[in-house]
């Protein structure tokens, strides 16, 4: 299978830096307190941000701040072939990765004993759900009014038929020799999740990182534009009903 | 009513136009100003915490919030509604995070142990105040005021707690036109809770009333077109003016 052709294009028409079209939309669900709809290629991710609320396992509440509960899970209609649903082992483990990355952010030391839970729907999967999870989650948080530093782009690098590739999908993941997920936090470049599943050497590690963290950057923008957008249309409307 | 429009166009032009911010956005220079509400000070930037919109206030720089929850702080009246009865306590939702606790010292009845669904059931719903908000954010609540009870009757309305002070209005104005106009009591919770009591069609036009001032909470003249809006509905025949107590 050929991943990258000699002009170095991709099967989906992509240059190598190149990342897919991501288009965000901040508090869509009326019942939640804050929401997003995230479509980054042919994934397409819902999020809903409840809380801070009495935090509802007791035993998981701490005294000093709050617990981010977060819950992803895939839908059985979400890939090629049926997802058996429910919990599995991946969900579990993507869901601690993006409390404990969210967790860096939101400042929880200001609701003690209370919890905000986070649901994270992938509604079509078509590799870095993660990524597109975690950025659809930081934004549904802001969204809710939730106190948080800074909000959380991630997106993954990896490597396929040879070369180091921005943001892969799902053939180039299936096929490809190394997927590096990364999130971060823009005012501060800190790495708040990392993870490598495969092989690269350290050079192209390093020139994989130093894509994800430009993409990273404008994936940002286009969070921040989204949150923009959903408060301006607010303050329009309150400005314009005439009755 | 075109007249009308392009006048209320003029006005908001002339406001200074209020600037989003999305948390981690930079709102000024450390050197320059503080870090105000919602706000926090990195590498010598004042950056935000919350989505808002920004403000300033003396030298320091900040943050109004839009939505979020409400935090109970010591001294607010709010309006709270029986979740569960313990032996000495009830437990009621004041729209907070925390569930806060009403102990049987703390309300105006001689209540024995274990009487307590005698006084106050699930789903009543009741007038508070805040008594004390510790460290951990335990929340403590008191009916032992002037003017808190039980509520019997009358409607409930709720809107976000970030628009309480448009209700409320500069010192009390839109609520005094409210209760005046509509001939309601109106009972305002620092929770957003708000308690309306009146004759008929009255109380539905105060609450569609506070509804409007949710929606346009941030427009000019809001006073004015309130009015207006109560007037067309509830035709002001004897404008007596009736002080209503609360």
């Amino acid at each position: 299978m050929v991943l990258v052709n000699e002009d170095g294009i991709r099967i989906d028409g992509r240059r190598i830096d190149e990342k897919r079209p991501i288009k965000i939309e901040a508090g869509v669900l009326k019942n939640a307190d804050g929401s997003c709809y995230l479509e980054i290629g042919k994934n397409k991710v819902l999020c809903a941000v409840y809380g801070p609320r009495e935090c509802k396992p007791r035993h998981l509440q701490d005294p000093t701040k709050a617990v981010v509960q977060v819950k992803y899970n895939m839908e059985a209609y979400s890939v090629t072939d049926r997802k058996r649903p429910g919990t599995d082992r991946r969900s579990v483990e993507i869901s601690k990765l993006i409390a404990e990355a969210l967790e860096n952010v939101v400042q929880t030391e200001l609701y003690p004993r209370a919890s905000i839970d986070v649901y994270i729907e992938i509604l079509q999967a078509n590799a870095g759900t993660r990524c597109a999870g975690l950025t659809a989650a930081s934004v549904a948080l802001a969204d809710a009014g939730i106190p948080m530093r800074d909000l959380v782009p991630a997106i993954a690098c990896g490597k396929a038929d040879g070369n180091v590739l921005l943001d892969l999908n799902k053939e180039e993941d299936n096929y490809g020799q190394a997927d590096v997920p990364l999130a971060i936090v823009p005012s501060t470049d800190e790495i708040v999740l990392l993870q490598m599943d495969g092989n690269m050497t350290r050079a192209e590690l390093d020139h994989g990182l130093d894509m994800a963290f430009a993409a990273a950057h404008e994936v940002y923008e286009v969070q921040r534009d989204a949150l923009k957008r959903r408060y301006t249309e607010m303050s329009k409307k309150e400005g314009d009903s005439d009755e | 009513m075109i007249t009308f429009k392009s006048d209320k166009m003029e006005k908001r032009s002339a406001r200074r136009t209020r600037e989003i911010v999305i948390p981690g956005d930079v709102l000024g220079n450390a050197d320059e100003y503080k870090a105000g509400e919602n706000a926090y000070e990195l590498d010598g930037k004042i950056r935000a915490n919350v989505i808002g919109t920004k403000t300033y206030t003396n030298d320091a720089v900040g943050v109004t919030v839009m939505g979020g929850f409400y935090m109970p702080v010591t001294g607010d009246t709010v309006i709270g509604i029986i979740n569960d009865v313990g032996p000495s306590n009830w437990m009621l939702d004041i729209n907070a995070p925390y569930p806060a606790p009403l102990h049987v010292s703390e309300v105006p009845w001689k209540v024995e142990f274990g009487d307590t669904s005698r006084f106050l059931t699930v789903g009543d719903v009741v007038l508070l105040k805040i008594l004390m908000v510790d460290e951990s954010k335990k929340i403590q609540v008191t009916m032992k005021d002037s003017g808190l009870r039980k509520i019997e009757g009358g409607q409930l309305v709720e809107i976000s707690y970030s628009k309480i002070s448009r209700v409320i209005g500069k010192s009390g104005s839109m609520i005094q036109m409210l209760k005046n106009m509509t001939d309601c009591r109106i009972f305002v919770g620092q929770n957003g809770r708000i308690w309306i009591d009146g004759d008929g069609e009255n109380v539905d036009v105060a609450a569609e009333a506070i509804r409007i001032i949710e929606r346009e909470s941030r427009s000019a003249n809001l006073t004015d077109r309130v009015r207006e809006f109560i007037e067309k509905r509830l035709p002001q025949s004897e404008e007596d003016e009736e002080e209503d107590s609360e």
